[in-house]
């Protein structure tokens, strides 16, 4: 049983198991991660890079063992492609900050979609304030696709950057990101594509893809928070500008010249998230022993299967009913607000999210001030499903 | 259903279905707008004062069963009420949503949403009515929570 490796699963929450649907907001962590971490504090800890003695060797060696890790799971050619990040939203900032910033002039423009994490929006907008270029959004349609047409529309002469996610975290919607890395390249423009809710769930190769950045977040994929990692193509990184300074990032430091230290050190400026690194390392072997294929299957077997017990009640609306679909579900009920869902839910020791889900936009869309969202793990059961239903159903009860 | 009687009274169920003096006044001497930015709740109170009196008050809005019940049922309380009193009363409503005692002698019906307290995170949509209310005598037009 999956379950059993995740000590949390087996606890109570208001006198009830614990029936963990939040997952797109972050997975819970099996016992092998959680133990990696405490060893790391009894056993190695120390500061990496610099040290002469043997546990700032052994630390180091760590965390560049879990660096290594990352390359190969995301099919990345070299491990200096790979920069530790605190999460997602820390590697959209850096990309803004160190590589597009300074590509641009007034009158450029950025393109995102209509369905980005706020992650993925305001740092956009805080460069295209200070440089004056305009923020293009790929629309969505009522199914809660990209309408990819528009994209051709959208790109013109001064398109500096292409922002995209690869799965919506409030739709589940999974974009055709090949065809949108190879659109952008025929443009002669470079793309980003936020990757936060897509590792956990399906197999992501960078280099196949041809991707300039790719982004994601460690607590959503069974490891720690405070860890991310931002990949981008060595030619690109080698040309950025360091995004923090600081001590780590430099070869040698004078007050009349610095030198900053080579690609990926040059961005990870002060001592990093190491426990969080090497946690991560050792969240990617628990997906590599379960496997990248049985996760996929397993998800999407409890997505159809709740879609479909769902789309059976009466009075309740699925919102993103794309056919190309991560586990994620939001849903609202005719008369009744997202938050009382969610308490009705908590009592019964169900964990959901009720909320804009950091994606307003996509709740104007549809004009909606929230939404419920269930979100399947590898650690979930039909028999989760069958209490989310369940749930649903108390709900309704209580506010018929 | 036992389970969810002690933060869904009756009362408040009742006056989420059916909410009274749902309305704009036209004529109104005081507005103000609420807005809780975390859930996306919103209210918008219209009131005539005269005489340091609330005389009339309308809201619309929307929001959870808890914010809707909470302007509602504070819409039907407070009318007749002086400016100096519904200060003191909001006091007494903010002690018992998050206090684990309090003196709630006046608070009448509204007493009702006791059951908030034991769910912090719901506060808010309890409060914003109230907020709202205290902009709109104090002349400020928009409020939030955050």
């Amino acid at each position: 049983m999956v379950k059993e490796q995740f000590p949390i699963l087996s606890k109570e929450v208001n006198n009830k198991p614990l029936i963990y649907l939040d997952n797109a907001s972050t997975t819970q962590k099996p016992a092998s991660v959680i133990d990696e971490i405490q060893e790391y504090y009894e056993c190695t800890n120390s500061n990496i890079h610099r040290g002469v003695h043997h546990l700032s060797q052994k630390a180091t060696e760590e965390y560049e063992e879990a660096r290594k890790k990352i390359q190969t799971f995301i099919g990345a050619r070299s491990s200096k492609e790979i920069v530790f990040v605190r999460g997602a939203t820390e590697a959209v900032n850096l990309v803004a900050n160190s590589y597009v910033n300074p590509l641009l002039s007034e009158g450029d423009n950025i393109i995102i979609s209509h369905m980005e994490h706020h992650a993925n929006i305001v740092p956009w907008q805080l460069i295209a304030k200070q440089k004056n270029v305009e923020i293009k959004v790929v629309p969505i349609n009522e199914k809660g696709e990209l309408v990819i047409k528009e994209l051709d529309n959208l790109i013109d002469k001064q398109t500096k950057f292409i922002s995209l996610n690869h799965v919506s975290n409030s739709l589940g919607t999974i974009n055709p990101v090949e065809k949108l890395i190879k659109k952008a390249h025929q443009n002669n423009i470079r793309i980003m594509i936020d990757g936060a809710q897509a590792v956990q769930h399906m197999k992501v190769n960078v280099t196949d893809l041809d991707v300039d950045f790719y982004c994601f977040s460690g607590h959503k994929m069974y490891g720690p928070t405070g860890i991310g990692i931002l990949y981008g193509k060595k030619e690109i990184l080698d040309e950025m500008e360091p995004y923090q300074g600081g001590g780590d990032m430099i070869k040698s430091v004078t007050f009349e010249k610095t030198i900053y230290n080579d690609v990926p050190h040059i961005f990870e400026a002060g001592t990093p998230n190491i426990v969080g690194a090497i946690g991560l390392g050792k969240a990617i072997d628990f997906i590599k022993d379960t496997t990248i294929e049985k996760i996929e299957e397993h998800e999407m077997d409890l997505l159809n299967y709740a879609t479909k017990k769902i789309s059976n009640i009466d009075g309740v609306r699925i919102i993103g009913t794309s056919d190309n679909k991560a586990s994620v579900i939001s849903f609202v009920i005719d008369g009744i607000h997202p938050h009382d869902i969610g308490t009705i839910m908590d009592n019964l020791g169900i964990a959901i999210r009720a909320g804009h889900h950091c994606t307003q936009p996509v709740m104007d869309f549809y004009d909606i001030p929230a939404t419920a969202r269930a979100s399947f793990a590898i650690y979930n059961t039909k028999e989760d499903v069958d209490k989310l239903i369940e749930g649903i159903e108390k709900t309704k009860e209580v506010f018929a | 259903m036992s389970e969810f009687n002690e933060l869904y009274m009756e009362v408040i169920l009742d006056h989420n279905k059916n909410p009274r003096n749902n309305g704009a006044i036209e004529d109104h001497t005081n507005h103000a707008d609420g807005h809780n930015p975390l859930c996306g709740d919103k209210v918008s109170l219209d009131l005539i004062i005269e005489e340091d009196t609330v005389k009339d008050i309308k809201f619309t809005g929307s929001g959870c069963a808890i914010s809707t019940a909470s302007s509602s049922l504070l819409t039907e309380y407070i009318v007749g009420k002086k400016t100096s009193e519904i200060r003191h009363l909001f006091e007494e409503f903010h002690d018992l949503v998050t206090k684990d005692e309090s003196d709630t002698e006046n608070l009448g019906k509204l007493s009702v949403f006791e059951g908030v307290k034991k769910y912090p995170a719901r506060v808010k949509c309890a409060t914003l009515a109230w907020h709202t209310l205290i902009a709109a005598i104090d002349g400020d037009e928009e409020v939030s929570t955050e």
